[in-house]
């Protein structure tokens, strides 16, 4: 079970990086939103990771059942509204994206700043 | 066993994710993207989020799918350019997860019950819950009531990003844009001709709204809630429209309603937290809304994730619609 | 305390916020516009009537839902929030006031109504964070005011705003998720979001190292938000491409609020608890900040486009404001708080200026500006006064929170030695650069006038020059009148104070 814990904040930051290498180094900006797509959902997976209880449940009382050990709520309550976040601003950056490319006819960062250029 | 399907899972979570970032066929990447929603959706379900896999499900694989999907319509599915300065952007990414894995040294044993972030806060939540508002969904319960504010914040956030896609996309376009496919007259439209998706799309749409109806109304007894409802109803009407096509949807639900939905939701929420105010408490104060302050809370937790829900239906399906219309003439 | 007076914390937010969605209905021509002026001005008057409570020695308390800090989410309105949110709300006013002509020039009839509801919501958000006493209620609010400035940013006709405000987008998204990912650090070490409760509940923590990396993705992501050297690279082109009454609107006010919550919490939550953090902080910021005048002064000095100019003159300025922070000293950080009042001022004229310009001039580069002087005097005198405010003449706004911060170095030593000299260094540039939009304005021949001008009017529109005006001239008040402006910041800066060991 400790394995499992160590394993999961390894993961949120294997994922974390890879979704920032994508925003970082990649030049068309579809795979860009996408990369932040990822990298916000590597955070999701930190603060759900932290609200786990060994021998938990997720926290909905049933009247039969009683005596049980609950999972955090709050965490949950904060990555609802994150992922809500998340995906106004991708919708958003998606909008941008078709206005770009309506624009300038590309999608690719390194040819939009050449088309700026001349 | 859990801990084996735990590390399974989480393997496959990575893999998939470099795969995203190493294609460069942006509709497989996409495709994939739903994929890794799904599986961090099953992520969170094994860790006990039964309310946040759900809106993961819906909104990360289903609306995001979909809203990636139309923007590649409209510009291109190909990734052109190789990655330029590889070794730089390796090198900045090492030395960001050599810090970030140097903070999770500290941190708490995982599920441990005694650690701080499951004291003082989180079980004043589950202690309080059953005698201050008294529904079984804790998470609803904190996610309308407790931190209400926040999800007020949400809303806007939802309906920011509605009104924005809405501006962008009502320009009059450039003069790279203008796509030259005219409909000749008597066209398929949609999906009309295929029949395997004409007939499941029918059967499916009618259930698709019930349960998203249902999500809606019982967010306080089980996982739901207004976000997912939304995503639900919208998917929903979504799939009508690829069926049947765009105008036949509008015709459904025209987009005045959906204003009305949007506008209407955000201003729901909005006057249910000035009633606090006017009848004597706190903005967000909804004990005040009933002589019993356990069905006040009830009542306001009611109607804000009924405010909620219609915003969200609103805003995705304009969102949409916004996409496929910039298709058109 | 009246009734609604009790309410106004959250009246300040929920006023434009509600707002907002009624303004997407107003399909008549110029309504929109008319409603959000007018909700506008009463979040300024809401402003003004909680600094004067502020001034009266009150700080504002609320929780909202009946639900009391940790439990649920409390608001708190001191002498910072005060001044920052006259800033705001009074910048808001004054750019919606005097923007209308070049509003209406610059969006289209049928989007305005969506654009001015975005307008609201930008206020409503960054009124949030101002307001806000809970770490993941200020990234809500973060997020509502980013995603309505990126609509904003991208309403002008110039197609270059596109990139720009995605640029804007991707950096601003991770700056808020680094944010995001510090608070759950410290939540994950302390369980609790309020600041108030986390300042307490860190001490028993504070050595370990989740804290410490909490510390640095939140400074790293509010940087990115607020621009500071070298995360600024968003900032020339968004200001540039945006339309005039939006830079304004922006220029004076949004990066400002990200260095609130950047001062908040490492004063607040973090120099308190983690033993030689006041030194960490000063180290990591100030040569930063140097850099930050340095850099964005000598940019400007080459530069030809006027608004990119200005833009890269508040990269310098948002460097003046946070060397005053990391002096960590009464005199310092009074006089970077004093600065972000003044900024707002010196530098709202000066884009208020510019979109008179705007007006008569469709290319905003100093070789067509030849002449300008003698078509539009009364803008360009406007445009003197700012710049002169910029630089920090004495008589001026924009000298007294210069002065502070040469006294507040003057007390570092040999350190101070070394920073009167940037600070001069600095001034100096700016006289450099605003000497060249005066030398062409007046001194420079035009070559003939510029194509599509009125011949009948030359100046700006009568509002847009009355408001410019009353920008200009409030340089002056605030620099012979400036006790209220003085005060806040003080008694601010001593509040921040209090917090450390």
């Amino acid at each position: 079970m400790e394995f499992l814990g160590i394993y999961y904040y390894w993961v949120f930051v294997v994922v974390l990086m890879i979704g920032f290498y994508a925003v970082v180094a990649k030049v068309n900006l579809i795979k860009k939103l996408i990369g932040l797509s990822i990298f916000q959902s590597a955070v999701f997976l930190l603060y759900i990771t932290m609200s786990k209880v060994s021998g938990g449940t997720a926290p909905i009382f049933n009247d039969e059942i009683t005596g049980l050990l609950y999972s955090n709520p709050l965490p949950q309550v904060l990555i609802l509204t994150a992922i809500v976040v998340g995906i106004s601003t991708t919708a958003l950056g998606l909008g941008i994206v078709v206005r770009i490319k309506e624009e300038y006819g590309t999608t690719e960062e390194n040819e939009i700043q050449e088309i700026d250029r001349r | 066993m859990k801990v084996l399907f735990g590390v399974f899972l989480l393997t496959l979570l990575v893999i998939t994710a470099v795969a995203i970032v190493r294609t460069k066929n942006l509709f497989v990447a996409v495709m994939l993207l739903g994929i890794f929603s799904l599986l961090i959706a099953a992520n969170f379900f094994i860790l006990d989020a039964a309310d946040v896999a759900l809106t993961e499900a819906a909104v990360g694989a289903g609306i995001s799918t979909v809203l990636f999907l139309g923007a590649l319509a409209l510009t291109s599915e190909h990734e052109r350019t190789a990655t330029p300065h590889r070794l730089l952007s390796f090198a900045v990414v090492t030395v960001a997860s050599l810090v970030v894995l140097y903070a999770t040294f500290d941190k708490p044993t995982f599920g441990d019950p005694n650690a701080p972030v499951h004291q003082h806060v989180a079980p004043w939540y589950l202690e309080k819950t059953p005698e201050y508002i008294d529904i079984p969904n804790v998470v609803t319960a904190v996610l309308g009531s407790f931190r209400g504010y926040d999800t007020l914040g949400e809303v806007f956030v939802v309906f920011t990003a509605g009104i924005g896609v809405l501006f962008l996309l009502s320009a009059r376009r450039g003069p790279s844009g203008r796509r030259q496919t005219a409909e000749p007259p008597g066209a398929a439209v949609g999906l009309r001709h295929d029949v395997i998706p004409r007939v499941v799309g029918r059967l499916l749409v009618p259930f698709i709204l019930l349960f998203g109806l249902y999500v809606q109304f019982h967010g306080e007894y089980g996982p739901g809630g207004g976000f997912q409802a939304g995503a639900l109803i919208a998917a929903a009407f979504i799939l009508y429209a690829l069926i049947e096509g765009e105008e036949q949807t509008l015709r459904a639900l025209p987009q005045s309603a959906l204003n009305a939905l949007m506008v209407g939701g955000a201003l729901l929420y909005g006057v249910v937290g000035l009633a606090g105010v006017f009848l004597g408490s706190n903005f967000l104060d909804y004990s005040v809304l009933a002589s019993n302050p356990v069905s006040g809370q009830q009542m306001g937790i009611i109607l804000i994730e009924a405010g909620v829900g219609m915003t969200v239906t609103g805003v995705l399906l304009s969102i949409f619609h916004a996409f496929a219309a910039r298709d058109r003439a | 305390m009246t009734a609604p007076e009790l309410h106004l914390p959250v009246l300040q937010v929920v006023v434009p916020m509600l707002i907002a969605p009624l303004i997407v209905l107003l399909r008549p021509q110029g309504l929109a516009w008319a409603a959000t002026t007018a909700a506008s001005l009463l979040s300024f008057a809401i402003a003004i009537q909680l600094t004067t409570g502020v001034l009266g020695g009150h700080t504002y308390q609320y929780a909202l839902g009946g639900w009391e800090a940790p439990f649920g989410i409390a608001l708190e309105v001191n002498s910072l929030s005060a001044l920052l949110l006259l800033v705001l709300t009074g910048a808001s006013t004054a750019a919606l006031l005097a923007g209308k002509a070049s509003l209406d020039r610059q969006i289209e009839a049928h989007r305005q109504p969506l654009f001015f509801s975005a307008w609201l919501l930008a206020l409503a958000g960054l009124a949030g964070i101002l307001v806000a006493a809970d770490a993941f209620n200020i990234f809500v609010f973060m997020e509502i005011s980013s995603l309505a400035s990126y609509v904003l940013v991208a309403g002008g006709p110039d197609r270059r705003a596109l990139p720009a405000v995605f640029k804007y987008l991707i950096m601003g998204t991770i700056g808020a998720t680094f944010y995001l990912i510090g608070v759950g650090l410290i939540y994950m070490m302390t369980g609790t979001l309020s600041l108030a409760d986390m300042e307490i509940r860190i001490h028993e923590v504070a050595e370990q190292r989740p804290i410490l990396v909490a510390a640095g993705f939140i400074t790293v992501g509010l940087a990115l938000k607020a621009a500071v050297f070298p995360l600024h690279v968003w900032l020339p082109n968004a200001y540039t491409y945006a339309p005039h009454a939006v830079t304004v609107f922006l220029a004076a006010c949004a990066t400002k609020v990200s260095l609130f919550v950047l001062l908040k919490f490492d004063f607040v939550v973090f120099q308190h608890n983690l033993l030689g953090h006041d030194v960490q902080f000063a180290a990591f910021l100030m040569p930063l900040a140097v850099l930050a005048i340095l850099v964005g002064s000598a940019v400007a000095m080459f530069e030809s486009n006027v608004k990119r100019l200005f833009a890269y003159s508040s990269v310098a300025q948002i460097g003046y404001i946070l060397l005053g922070a990391s002096m960590v000293s009464y005199l310092g950080l009074s006089g970077g708080l004093l600065h972000i009042f003044n900024h707002a001022l010196s530098k709202g004229t000066l884009f208020l200026a510019v979109m008179c310009l705007s007006m008569q001039y469709a290319n905003l580069q100093l070789e067509h500006l030849a002449g300008a002087a003698r078509r539009m005097p009364w803008t360009m005198a406007a445009l003197v006064v700012g710049g002169l405010s910029l630089i920090g003449v004495p008589g001026t706004a924009g000298f007294v929170s210069k002065w502070y911060l040469l006294t507040a170095a003057l007390e570092q030593g040999a350190l101070g030695m070394f920073l009167i000299a940037v600070i001069v260094l600095g001034s100096l540039m700016a006289v450099v650069y605003i000497w060249r939009i005066i030398e062409a304005a007046w001194f420079t021949a035009p070559a003939e006038a510029p194509p599509g001008a009125q011949q009948m009017r030359t100046e700006a529109p009568t509002l847009m020059l009355v408001v410019t005006w009353l920008a200009a001239l409030s340089n002056i008040w605030f620099g012979l009148v400036t006790h209220v402006p003085r005060e806040l910041a003080t008694t601010a800066a001593a509040n921040l104070l209090r917090h450390l060991p």
